[in-house]
């Protein structure tokens, strides 16, 4: 996103555009990233509600895996994934590996 | 309003905290206020004192907010919240503002316990029709972990560095949820992420309530706390089940306790993962430990008596 | 219809916050400003404002109180004094800083230590940095007037600024004189309604008031603050033409009384203003040229026009009643950067008087009127910064 210059800034410092820091992408500071593995899931929703960074995508109530545009990696999913027959539905993983 | 929270249903809701926000990896402070906001059904404008969230939620030309929010300095969340919440009233009276909004402060453990303190206080004591939620991640993380009046013993912050000779912080923490329930305010909790349910149901009744409300939530600092980026909801879970952070209400004076754990943990259990309590296993501090537990178990004791 | 009354400066201000009833004010009380709320808090209990009032507990609650009532979209009023200006000192830059018309009177106080509660300027000199538009005032006369037309210029969509209206505690908050009232239904007419902008209770334009702005965007807020403040002088004079065909009383950037063809010049804000005129009518008497030159803004200062003002004059007094310690008074430095480009720059000198109340006499101009004359014709200079009026 293009700064505002000294001519656009008049109204004193307020943003008009709720929301818009869905532009800045947080993914790169990631180093491990979460890994869904649906077979274990049992779309409790644990994993949506306790992101801090509102990556985890659901619809129509199920978990369907992760925006990593905002991901940062922190695992908080993973570690209170409760899973399936003790096989957790996601797990962390290095980045780039 | 105070049935069971079914993740579900809200999870069809918009959450009105943008992605984008540049909370630390981890941040428990980012997951408090996602709760809050799932939790209410009101149009909500919200004030954030200078501090952690602030900073990392409305950065220019970025915000994260999706609902009216104003941040103007450290010390005076309350004062601000308490001005927007009156001239609602005046422009409602003549028809220019819409009734139904609800007043909503998300603020730090430093502009709440310590230098906001006062402005809390006056609103407090005034009776403006606001919710104040203090995220308490027990020291200045904004700064960089110094200490607040509400770290607990012994922790090793910045400004109370455990060295050879003083032990990290010498004071206790003080009970800020029982000041702010001895204003006379209809209610006072403590909640924790970890038991969202509880805490999504306090927002919910405590948006229900006409009055100045407070509501003090525990809110995980993998930074300052000095532990795992994964353990926010771990971490909280074990306060509540130590006794450490009771979940509890004051409505009207009248205390509930909302939790008693089945088997209370050992304090231990909660420092024990967190570096800023290290130094107190090492042999010459772990009488700390024990003070601490004291502290806890009085306190606990306390609270039940006063129900 | 006009009604004239005898009133002290706090009634008379008091009196127009109730004609201009605005939305809201938080307050806290302060001498000498505390009898100004106390009114106007009468008012409110007797039903003769709609303002909603806050009682705060403290100054710095309440221009923070003020500063989320003016983003959520009315007109905001506060009223302060000395310390109590000093304390909100940080909020009075945030209030500039977002932009917010938020009107104050300031009934101008000493600051401590020692302790003191009477007249001086310390407390608005110390916030002249603060972004907000400053009106002085010699008696309650202007003090009034000057109230009014400050949400005038405070609101205007070219300007949106927070305007302070001082004038002297207890010489002119709590001394009596005559004042001259406009109707309320003037008043009225003349601020006209509120416009709100961004209003933080529309929920149908959801707006983030107050970002953290680093090193990319700072520097240009502040060059956009500089330059709206810097460019009011139009729509002051606009405003002040307004006022005179309602009222029947002059403003202008300053007041400047016997200047055109003066030799010594006195310049001096708010109430001394006074007494020195009187003291030059006496000296024009005898046959000596003096004038007088009392700005109306400290802040912007019109630096242009005062020095033309002032330009046919051979030897100036500044007198500060506030100083800056290891330096000039910032009345004396705002006019000798005035004059700074001028060709034939006059002799300039500073006296500082009146600090914490202490009486400012007629013999107090009469001598610095007499030293001036002294420097006229020698051209020696004794003292540039001098205190007056002290107890040996």
């Amino acid at each position: 996103m293009k700064i505002r210059g000294w001519k656009d800034l008049n109204e004193g410092p307020v943003i008009k555009n709720p929301g818009n820091s869905i532009l800045y992408k947080t993914g790169s500071w990631r180093s491990f990233k979460p890994v869904f593995l649906k077979e274990n899931c049992t779309d409790c929703l644990l994993c949506w509600l306790y992101c801090p960074d509102m990556s985890v995508v659901v619809e129509n109530g199920q978990m369907r895996g992760f925006n990593y545009d905002y991901c940062k990696g922190c695992g908080i999913c993973a570690n209170e994934c409760p899973g399936k027959k003790r096989q957790k539905a996601i797990v962390m993983e290095q980045e780039g590996k | 309003m105070r049935g069971s929270i079914k993740l579900k249903d809200i999870s069809e809701k918009e959450i009105l905290l943008a992605s984008g926000h540049r909370m630390c990896s981890g941040c428990g402070a980012a997951i408090v206020v996602k709760m809050v906001l799932l939790a209410s059904d009101y149009p909500i404008v919200a004030c954030s004192p200078t501090g952690c969230l602030e900073v990392t939620t409305c950065i220019s030309d970025y915000t994260s907010w999706k609902i009216p929010w104003i941040h103007s300095a450290f010390e005076n969340a309350a004062a601000t919240i308490a001005g927007v919440e009156t001239m609602h009233r005046v422009l409602v009276k003549k028809g220019k503002a819409r009734e139904d909004i609800k007043f909503i402060v998300f603020a730090g453990d430093g502009g709440t316990y310590d230098i906001g303190f006062q402005s809390l206080s006056g609103a407090m004591e005034r009776g403006h029709d606001i919710l104040y939620i203090c995220y308490d991640n027990e020291a200045y993380m904004n700064t960089g972990t110094q200490r607040s009046s509400a770290s607990p013993l012994g922790a090793d912050t910045s400004t109370s560095p455990a060295g050879d000779v003083i032990p990290g912080k010498t004071q206790h923490r003080k009970n800020m949820t029982r000041i702010m329930a001895e204003h006379n305010i209809p209610y006072a909790a403590q909640a924790s992420p970890s038991h969202y349910n509880d805490l999504m149901k306090k927002i919910r009744k405590a948006l229900e309530i006409k009055g100045p409300k407070f509501i003090n939530i525990l809110s995980p600092c993998n930074r300052g706390w000095r532990s795992n980026s994964n353990d926010a909801i771990e971490l909280s879970k074990i306060a509540v089940d130590s006794c450490y952070w009771p979940l509890y209400e004051i409505e009207n004076g009248k205390t509930t306790v909302n939790h008693i754990p089945k088997e209370k943990k050992p304090l231990r259990d909660f420092l024990k993962p967190q570096g800023r309590f290290s130094h107190l296993f090492k042999e010459n501090n772990i009488h700390l430990i024990d003070q601490l537990q004291k502290k806890i178990d009085e306190d606990w004791n306390r609270l039940l008596q006063s129900c | 219809m006009k009604t004239i009354s005898a009133v002290t400066g706090n009634e008379a201000i008091a009196e127009a916050m109730r004609q201009i009833n605005p939305d809201f004010s938080a307050v806290y009380p302060i001498t000498p400003q505390t009898d100004l709320m106390q009114k106007f808090s009468s008012f409110h209990a007797d039903g003769y404002v709609s303002t909603e009032v806050v009682l705060v507990e403290s100054e710095h609650s309440a221009m923070s109180a003020c500063i989320g009532a003016a983003c959520a979209g009315g007109r905001v009023v506060t009223a302060t004094s000395g310390p109590g200006l000093a304390l909100m000192w940080e909020m009075l830059f945030v209030a500039s800083g977002m932009r917010l018309p938020i009107v104050m009177p300031v009934v101008n106080r000493a600051l401590s230590a020692p302790l003191n509660i009477h007249g001086d300027h310390s407390d608005a000199m110390g916030a002249r940095d603060s972004g907000w538009i400053q009106i002085w005032s010699e008696n309650a006369q202007e003090a009034y007037d000057n109230m009014i037309q400050a949400f005038r210029i405070a609101e205007h969509m070219d300007i949106r600024l927070p305007a302070m209206v001082c004038y002297d505690g207890f010489i002119i908050s709590h001394s009596i004189s005559r004042v001259e009232f406009l109707s309320d239904e003037t008043v009225q007419k003349f601020i006209g309604d509120f416009t709100p902008t961004n209003s933080l209770l529309d929920i149908e334009k959801v707006v983030s008031y107050g970002p953290l702005v680093l090193t990319d965007q700072y520097h240009e807020y502040k060059k956009v603050q500089n330059d709206v403040i810097s460019s009011i002088g139009e729509i002051v004079l606009k405003v002040a033409d307004e006022f005179e065909k309602v009222s029947g009383r002059k403003y202008s950037l300053f007041d400047s009384y016997r200047l055109d063809d003066a030799e010594i010049g006195i310049v001096i804000l708010n109430s001394a203003a006074g007494t020195t005129k009187d003291v030059i009518d006496e000296a024009r008497k005898k046959g000596i040229k003096a004038g007088l030159l009392k700005p109306r803004f400290f802040r912007p200062f019109f630096y242009n026009e005062i020095a033309e003002a002032l330009s046919g004059l051979k030897v100036i007094c500044v007198m500060d009643r506030s100083d800056s310690f290891g330096a000039f008074g910032p009345l004396y430095t705002e006019i000798a950067s005035s004059m700074f480009h001028m060709k034939n720059k006059p002799v300039l000198i500073n006296k500082i008087y009146g600090l914490g109340g202490r009486d400012y006499l007629p013999v107090h101009a009469e001598m610095v009127i007499d030293e001036l004359s002294e420097i006229a014709e020698t051209g020696i200079v004794n003292h540039y910064k001098e205190y007056i009026g002290l107890r040996e």
